[in-house]
């Protein structure tokens, strides 16, 4: 492919440093117009340090940036905006609250007569739409529309503002693969269009899809450089990774007994208000591992927290081990229940940031034997079991008086695992249980898992990884729209048929 | 989200005042006038003092729908609000000897001037020094209420106070022309205010922008919009909006000052904007309630009504303020990143 | 938990004593710009505060109200919530007491149950904002500031004298009292008994108070309840996940934080006051915000706070007979110590302090106007 001489975008050995820590070392590279640059690298490889370095929002401790030739000095996101610089964030930066026009035009309003000129605004916003395939209602407001649609948004935002280079931060993440396809579609205009992309991201497969050029990060720097044309997944990992990764966990075969979690047609509301689950149906015996698959937003949260007593059901029935739970406490069912619950967001649910790791350790046993007698706290007995923990599980922490929010967070979560996985139970419930942690603690919560199968725990995982889903369970059941729409055994699952039962297709019986 | 409700609320709201505009009619005009009980829900003077009641709590209100809608959650109205209307009262007896007009309005523009200070005490607190706001908000209350009380000379006396302008013509139009079109400045200025407030919020940059740093701060930053300038600079103009409201209770209303004067006008401003969804009108039309539940009692009292203690007639705005708290809260959508101290990415660094 | 720990009680006090060293500097500075003698005022406050076994006790008896409103809002704190009524279930306290302490002449335990009478009148006046909170979203701020002006037109009623238009008098009003609005004096047999008599006038209560403090602070640091409300405080959604009733720990907090102001009022009044006026129901409740904070929310450290604002308090009087300041600049340099306490980081800037390693535990009210 032959490429003007000058690039559009140009980071020429950008170290960013934070108190105590090297978030980017000398890290070099170029995109030209009308090509797509893959970044990849794994949780914590300096990715969002350097775009957010690129986008003006962190300053760079040395290093320069070059825009079409000429040195730049990015103070803020306007400074980006103002060079053609646009970024798609992972997490959209967009209002709910407000119409797609006022979120469009929000930073770069057209004025008249002193006061917002929405229809002129609306103009642009139909013609760009036009141009780039990116259909949407100018008027609908942002929390109305679907997750696909927002990221049009998104994009929209930035061409508005006459980017030339979009940086697009892990877009897929929340995206169906047949959204991600009309990603990519999108992606393919904007590049014959002339634009210059930088995609990031850790799927390795849609790198090889879509760009053009792939650079790898790892520990803050540039480890390599690969041509899609001829580069393999499992060396692209292993340059991730830094070492051949093992993409499967070792495990037997599951030796199920009985069911011990059966979940029949039951129905809840989200925090809107609105319908989550539709009539959820599912059972998990003991012994094996269901994971259950799906895009985010399709009621995995709300079935993982009225399983667990945290959310309410509106209809159907929840039975642990035989009792029905439908309307039990969090409490009674983590101790009447013997369930564990390792919830997907663990600074909401999971730890309080302000306590220490021994206090962590028994935040839903302080009330149990040994740790409380008479109503009294038994500061010896916990601590006593901190350490047991700590070492036990490697949580990584200084003391046990530490501060939990103070740990990594692959550290923060070996410490819920350790408390979740250390007591007997019938019933595990583990709802992205490795999410943004480092790959080391990937596998040790992975064999943790495992490990409670072959002792004959029913295990539920929820996960938004379809390759962890496949990595660990025994049987896979898809969600759709609060809806399991299909459970299939391991061996007879693949990525392709999972990929259209989460997309809400469900293949007629041959 | 109860999008529904609301609706039905404001479908509720509209009927019922049409019926007291009905009302009011008959009551001022025919033989119903001579109802004693009719006479204090519905005369002319209840709707004027129900005004009057009013406009301290709309500017308040006005007050607290600037810094919330940019994030700052401020119940340091009340201390706010005290604090312009000392200052309203010093400035007044200090420039007695001036023509009235002239040491009125400068007596408007101290307070409007003290009112911004502690707009800007309260936002440096609650950004730069990253107290809790509430916490932020009650030291200025405490503030105010202490440094009013030291500096008081309590042999002041503020001479005049700003009189009725009747609007030619409008005046004149029955019941309507007395209560709407025959007050004082600050009164006008507290409903064009409303106005201003509400094209201003959603029909300029100024607003939009406002409104993306309360709801998603991240989102105003990463397209250029800088989020604590905005709630440095609306917690300041709220922060005179609410010192006006205190100039109106010394310069317009009372014409004097006493320690603790404000009696809560503030907080129940606060409420009046969560009753009204922190939405101008809506915020107005709850004061316009709260005020009317102070009229009431003022009327029970001229009537010579005596059967239930003055005590529970005066707890009518602080109850109806509760219900309506609790009525409501929960039903209207506060700006999503209100009280949260935003941190720029570079911020960070 | 190193309570003990010298270093980190050290690490602790930094902050607080110099909140309110700065506190009396600015107040001194704001002193001298309105032409006052700020070092005649504070050798007036020592005097008036510490100057004599008379001032000693006038500190020991403003302090010991200042512990229980203090303790009130540190332990609704401590579970996340903003108690800004313990004036109006002072208040409440006060009148519950006076009604069970002018009547019921000759019952048994009369002291014990006039006392209790406060208690139920607190908790009462909590238990309102703890129910609309948990059962509508209803804001506690909001909701607390209401009741306590509620509180004090219930106060007044109770004691109104009756009006000249044929108003009828309040239940508690005194007929001997003529056209003054105050209760009868409290029977001898429902008064705390003084420590020392006149002209001292300290009673139990101080030392009620020291010990509700003292099982306060078993209670939150030392007990399952007490883990319960902590965990709500700093992270109601984990204490969910952690089995924790968060409703119920809500409303029981502001019960326990209502029955601890109205306390505060019964032991005022059966202690000291001996009777009910309208013009009793002073800023107590305020006051407790910043005791609470200035002790960080911890009961031994509202103690000692106690006794700094309680001192405060004990010496204006004779600060302002000395000395000619109004004694209300105290309530300017109160605030000033709020603030600074509240803001840490103003501090830390104008010593040039580092800032402390470990998260401490901090409480956000300020997110939002309910649900």
């Amino acid at each position: 492919m032959s490429h003007p001489a000058v690039p559009a975008l140009e980071a020429r050995s950008i170290t960013k440093i934070f108190p105590g820590v090297v978030a980017n070392q000398e890290v070099s590279l170029q995109v030209h117009a009308g090509e797509i640059l893959a970044l990849l690298g794994e949780n914590g490889a300096g990715k969002s340090t350097l775009m957010n370095v690129l986008f003006g929002l962190y300053h760079p401790t040395q290093g320069e940036i070059w825009v079409d030739g000429r040195p730049v000095t990015l103070k803020t996101p306007r400074d980006a905006i103002a060079l053609g610089i646009g970024m798609v964030h992972q997490h959209f930066q967009l209002v709910p609250v407000m119409t797609v026009i006022d979120n469009i035009m929000l930073g770069d309003e057209p004025i008249r007569y002193g006061l917002l000129d929405r229809r002129h605004a609306e103009e642009r916003i139909r013609a760009l739409s036009h141009q780039y395939g990116l259909a949407v209602d100018p008027h609908s407001v942002i929390e109305d529309l679907p997750v696909g649609i927002r990221q049009r948004v998104e994009i929209l935002k930035a061409l508005y503002r006459n980017a030339k280079i979009l940086i697009l931060d892990e877009p897929t993440a929340v995206l169906t693969p047949q959204e991600i396809e009309g990603l990519f579609a999108v992606m393919e205009t904007l590049k014959r269009q002339g634009k210059a992309m930088i995609f990031i991201t850790h799927k390795l497969k849609e790198v090889l899809r879509i760009a053009d050029r792939i650079l790898v990060l790892r520990g803050g720097r540039v480890v390599g450089a690969a041509d899609p044309q001829t580069a393999t997944q499992s060396q692209l990992a292993a340059l991730m990774v830094g070492r051949e990764v093992i993409l499967t966990v070792e495990k037997g075969a599951a030796r199920p007994g009985a069911a011990v979690l059966e979940v029949t047609d039951l129905q809840a509301k989200n925090d809107l208000g609105e319908p989550a689950l539709r009539g959820v149906s599912l059972q998990v015996r003991a012994g094996e591992i269901v994971g259950v698959a799906g895009v985010q937003g399709n009621g995995q949260t709300e079935l993982v927290e009225v399983i667990t007593g945290l959310r309410r059901a509106s209809g159907g029935q929840v039975r642990i081990g035989g009792v029905d739970r439908t309307h039990a406490s969090p409490g009674q069912i983590t101790h009447a229940g013997h369930c564990s619950h390792v919830p997907e967001d663990r600074h909401a649910y999971g730890m309080v940031d302000s306590y220490t790791v021994a206090d962590n350790l028994i935040l839903n046993q302080y009330a149990q034997p040994p740790f409380a007698r008479a109503a009294t706290i038994q500061q010896a007995a916990i601590a006593e079991h901190a350490e047991k923990l700590v070492k036990k599980f490697d949580v990584r922490t200084p003391s046990i008086e530490t501060p939990g929010g103070s740990l990594s967070g692959g550290n923060q979560q070996k410490m819920v695992v350790a408390r979740e996985f250390s007591r007997p139970i019938q019933l595990l419930i583990a709802a992205q249980p490795t999410r943004g942690i480092d790959v080391g603690s990937i596998e040790f919560i992975h064999q943790q898992i495992v490990a409670k199968r072959d002792e004959g725990v029913a295990v539920l995982l929820v996960s938004a990884e379809l390759d962890e889903i496949l990595a660990l369970s025994d049987r896979i059941a898809v969600i759709y729209q609060g809806r399991i729409l299909d459970v299939v055994d391991r061996a007879a699952a693949t990525r392709e048929g999972l990929g259209l039962l989460m997309a809400g297709v469900k293949a007629e019986p041959t | 989200m109860g999008n529904r409700l609301l609706r039905g609320t404001s479908l509720l709201a509209m009927f019922l005042a049409v019926a007291a505009v009905a009302m009011t009619l008959l009551v001022n005009t025919t033989s119903l006038g001579e109802h004693p009980w009719l006479r204090v829900f519905f005369s002319v003077s209840a709707l004027n003092f129900t005004l009057r009641a009013s406009v301290p709590l709309i500017l308040g209100a006005l007050c607290g729908i600037l810094c919330e809608r940019t994030g700052i959650v401020n119940i340091g109205i009340e201390g706010m609000m005290l604090a312009g209307a000392f200052a309203a009262f010093v400035a007044k007896t200090s420039t007695n000897d001036w023509p009235l007009l002239a040491s009125l309005l400068f007596g408007v523009g101290v307070s409007l001037a003290v009112g911004g200070a502690m707009g800007l005490l309260h936002a440096l607190f609650s950004i730069r020094y990253r107290m809790d706001q509430i916490i932020s908000g009650t030291v200025l209350i405490v503030l105010a209420a202490g440094i009013s009380a030291y500096l008081f000379d309590r042999d002041a006396v503020a001479e005049g106070k700003f009189g009725a302008i009747a609007l030619p013509g409008l005046s004149q139009i029955p019941v309507f022309g007395e209560v709407f079109f025959s007050n004082p400045p600050l009164t006008y200025l507290a409903l064009l205010l409303v106005i201003v407030v509400h094209v201003a919020l959603f029909s300029s940059r100024w607003g939009v922008r406002t409104r993306a740093c309360g709801e998603h701060p991240r989102a105003a930053d990463t397209v250029g919009i800088d989020v604590n300038r905005f709630r440095y600079v609306n917690t300041m103009l709220g922060g005179m909006l609410a010192g006006l409201a205190g100039g109106f209770l010394v310069l317009e209303a009372v014409g004097q000052f006493q320690e603790g004067m404000t009696a809560g006008r503030g907080f129940i401003s606060l409420a009046a904007m969560i009753f009204g969804n922190w939405m101008p009108f809506g915020a107005m039309a709850a004061a316009l309630l709260f005020g009317y539940t102070q009229a009431l009692q003022n009327e029970l009292l001229l009537a010579g009504i005596t059967t239930v203690p003055r005590q529970f007639v005066s707890m009518i705005p602080y109850v109806v303020t509760i219900v309506a708290v609790s009525g409501f809260v929960g039903r209207v959508r506060p700006p999503a990143a209100e009280g949260k101290v935003y941190e720029t990415e570079s911020g960070s660094e | 938990m190193h309570i003990f720990s010298l270093r980190r009680a050290g690490q602790l006090l930094v902050v607080p004593i110099l909140a309110v060293f700065s506190a009396l500097l600015v107040g001194a500075l704001l002193m001298w710009l309105f032409g006052d003698d700020p070092l005649a005022a504070y050798r007036g406050l020592w005097e008036g505060a510490f100057g004599s076994p008379r001032a000693w006790s006038t500190t020991v008896r403003k302090m010991t109200p200042l512990i229980l409103t203090g303790l009130s809002v540190s332990i609704a704190f401590k579970a996340g919530l903003f108690n800004i009524g313990a004036s109006g279930q002072f208040v409440v306290g006060t009148v519950c007491s006076v009604a069970v302490g002018v009547n019921f002449e000759g019952m048994p335990a009369h002291l014990l149950l006039a006392l209790l009478a406060g208690v139920g009148g607190g908790v009462l006046w909590g238990l309102i904002p703890g129910l609309l909170k948990v059962f509508t979203g209803a804001h506690e701020v909001i909701v607390t500031i209401m009741l306590n002006y509620v509180a004090s037109l219930f106060a007044a009623w109770t004691v109104y004298a009756g009006g000249t238009q044929g108003q009828t008098p309040g239940p508690l009003w005194d007929v001997n009292a003529g056209p003054i609005s105050r209760t009868a004096e409290v029977l001898a047999s429902a008064r705390l008994p003084w420590i020392f008599g006149e002209p001292y006038r300290v009673h139990w209560g101080v030392l009620l108070a020291i010990g509700v403090a003292l099982a306060m602070w078993w209670l939150i640091f030392k007990t399952t309840l007490g883990f319960a409300t902590r965990t709500v405080g700093a992270n109601s959604k984990a204490a969910r996940y952690a089995g924790i009733n968060v409703r119920w720990i809500t409303v029981l907090t502001l019960m326990i934080a209502g029955g601890v102001a109205g306390l505060a009022g019964a032991i005022e009044t059966l202690g000291l006051n001996h009777r009910f006026a309208p013009e009793f129901t002073g800023g107590v409740g305020f006051d407790g915000i910043t005791v609470a904070l200035l002790g960080q929310t911890n009961p031994l450290g509202v103690l000692l706070s106690a006794f700094l604002l309680g001192a405060l308090d004990a010496g204006s009087a004779r600060m302002q007979f000395d000395s000619g300041v109004a004694a209300d600049i105290i309530q300017v340099i109160q605030a000033l110590v709020l603030a600074f306490v509240a803001a840490p980081a103003i501090i830390r800037q104008l010593y040039r302090l580092r800032k402390p390693g470990d998260l401490s535990e901090s409480t956000v009210f300020s997110s939002g106007w309910g649900r």
